[in-house]
């Protein structure tokens, strides 16, 4: 059975088109990536199935029950993790974690024991009665996880779950959310980090503009660039028109120069570094590294959106947490 | 009946995190002894307790409810903390009415503060407590579903508290409690009768000292037409503005 099931969803505000005709189908026990940049309408689209956000056309299907006009009636099915942490600041930890299981009717000695074993899970018993103003960024994500799942839901959902926090707390929640995965929970997880998702989801949409413009599973996204070569040639003066020169000589090759000095290198037969090289040097650019890279979903999500992966990774800086 | 656990942790949380913290105990009670002592400095120490009291009590009442719930409620919008609660299984109603229950608990024991010195000032044997207490609950009511009408129209908790008083010192003036509505100019007087607080008031006087308007089956029947209108419109606008 699908445990998600929207068609044909909409949503306008004002002059923009946030979301425009998504579909998808989200199988029970799957991990669901729905990967887009900033302002793309993943958390419009998340919040339309939870409730926050009134769809202006489309169904909404979750564990087979219809909640298009009344999202209550499967709320009690769901959790929800917001992008931002929007717990009580003046509660601690244990207080929180019990508020949140009562907000789903859980019974007092079964929401104590919960709490407490969501803290242990999530390494924050020794926090447990601290407020939750004085909490870090990594461990406000970890405290919103684990009250968004203290319910035991059948589907999660995650807004961009790791966005803002430090490395190695986002290892332990991307630890955290495939444990969740694994012991059943079907997961629709929001992200804007491209590894995060080829490394977590099963399958991934890519949204842009608010519309989608693929889904598949990781290894068929993959799939069509896993035979293409690509190198990264690290160099320090550049100069003009270097893109044009080396299409000219190396016309079996694309060329695309990033910024920070960064050129990319594509093509279907075997990479030389040598000729490359040697070619550059003569044109007097100094060339500090040459590296071939192993095709990723991010030259896909470059190929199929043509958001350039700088822009991405320029939102990744801003957000911290590299995955 | 996992709804009604929901419901009382709400209020819980609520009376815990905002209502008892010290501020506000504090505010509750020094208020009542303010315009208390305002009164008995105005009238050169020779007021009618009876008749200072009605006034003291609705003002504390009054005050107190607004405040706080706009307040709170704007607070929790803006953390984004009040989405969690519209995110679980409870219907908005039920939902409303947990997030209100505080605030007219913290209103109507705001009210006995003013009662409780009255008892050492005066004799209040006399005083109809069969209308006074419906009438301080439903006072409490009304004007805690104004706080909530004022939380959901603003975003800003400032705004919160300006958008009060665009309501409260208008009714205050207006309710009869500082000058008797019949000698209210003819234009002013329909307004009047456009407050909540004018019901309130009118019985609170009429239980205290015989001296009232209206009959009291008017006066609360137009509270709770108050309390009920308040409270469909402010669900109404959470329904409209919030879940966009």
């Amino acid at each position: 059975m699908n445990a998600l099931s929207i068609q044909g969803l909409a949503k306008r505000f004002g002059e923009v088109q946030a979301v425009s005709d998504v579909s998808v189908e989200v199988t029970e026990g799957e991990l669901f990536g729905f990967l887009g940049p900033n302002g793309a309408g993943k958390t419009t689209t998340i919040n339309m199935l939870t409730g926050l956000a009134r769809p202006d056309a489309g169904t909404i299907r979750i564990a087979g029950i219809d909640c298009t006009g009344n999202p209550k009636a499967a709320q009690h099915l769901t959790g929800v993790v917001p992008d931002e942490s929007n717990l009580y600041p003046e509660l601690t930890g244990f207080q929180n974690l019990s508020f949140c299981a009562a907000l789903y009717g859980l019974r007092k000695k079964e929401r104590e024991n919960r709490a407490r074993e969501l803290l242990d899970t999530f390494n924050l018993a020794d926090a447990g009665d601290r407020k939750f103003a004085g909490y870090s960024k990594g461990m406000k994500r970890k405290l919103t996880i684990a009250a968004g799942i203290i319910h035991r839901p059948k589907i999660l959902f995650l807004d961009e779950p790791t966005t803002g926090i430090d490395v190695a707390s986002a290892r332990q929640i991307r630890q955290l959310i495939a444990h969740l995965n694994r012991s059943g929970t079907t997961i629709f997880l929001t992200t804007h980090y491209i590894e995060e998702a080829e490394r977590l989801c099963g399958r991934i949409a890519f949204i842009v503009k608010g519309r989608i413009v693929r889904i598949d599973t990781v290894a068929d996204l993959v799939q069509p660039i896993q035979d293409k070569h690509v190198m990264q040639i690290a160099v320090s003066n550049g100069g003009p028109k270097l893109q044009y020169k080396l299409t000219v000589a190396f016309p079996h090759m694309t060329f695309q120069c990033l910024n920070l000095g960064l050129i990319r290198v594509e093509s279907d037969k075997p990479i030389h570094a040598g000729p490359l090289v040697r070619f550059l040097e003569d044109l007097g650019v100094e060339v500090n590294e040459a590296r071939r890279m192993r095709p990723s979903l991010e030259d896909v999500f470059v190929q199929i959106t043509g958001i350039e992966a700088d822009a991405l990774k320029k939102e990744k800086e801003k957000g911290g947490g590299k995955p | 009946m996992k709804r009604w656990i929901a419901f009382w942790n709400i209020f819980l949380k609520d009376f815990r995190a905002y209502y008892l913290k010290p501020p506000n105990i504090s505010w509750g009670l020094i208020f009542p002894f303010a315009w208390t002592g305002m009164f008995f400095i105005k009238s050169g120490g020779t007021a009618d307790v009876l008749h200072m009291v009605p006034g003291v009590i609705s003002l504390s009442i009054l005050f107190g409810t607004t405040s706080l719930l706009s307040v709170t409620i704007t607070f929790e919008k803006k953390g984004k903390s009040f989405d969690r609660l519209l995110l679980a299984p409870i219907p908005l109603e039920l939902l409303m009415l947990a997030k209100t229950s505080g605030a007219i608990l913290f209103g109507v024991v705001n009210a006995f503060v003013p009662v409780l010195m009255a008892v050492f000032l005066t004799d209040l044997s006399q005083v109809a407590w069969s209308a006074v207490i419906p009438a301080i609950v439903l006072i409490a009511a009304s004007s805690t579903f104004l706080g909530l009408f004022v939380a959901v129209s603003v975003s800003e908790v400032f705004e919160a508290q300006t958008f009060s008083n665009f309501f409260r010192f208008p009714m205050v003036f207006l309710c009869g409690l500082f000058f008797p509505i019949e000698r209210l100019p003819l234009f002013l007087k329909p307004l009047s009768y456009l407050f909540p607080l004018t019901y309130g008031a009118d019985i609170l006087h009429g239980a205290f000292h015989g001296n009232h308007l209206m009959a009291f089956s008017i006066d609360f029947a137009a509270l709770s037409f108050f309390c009920g209108v308040l409270f469909l419109i402010s669900l109404r606008n959470i329904g409209k503005r919030w879940v966009l």
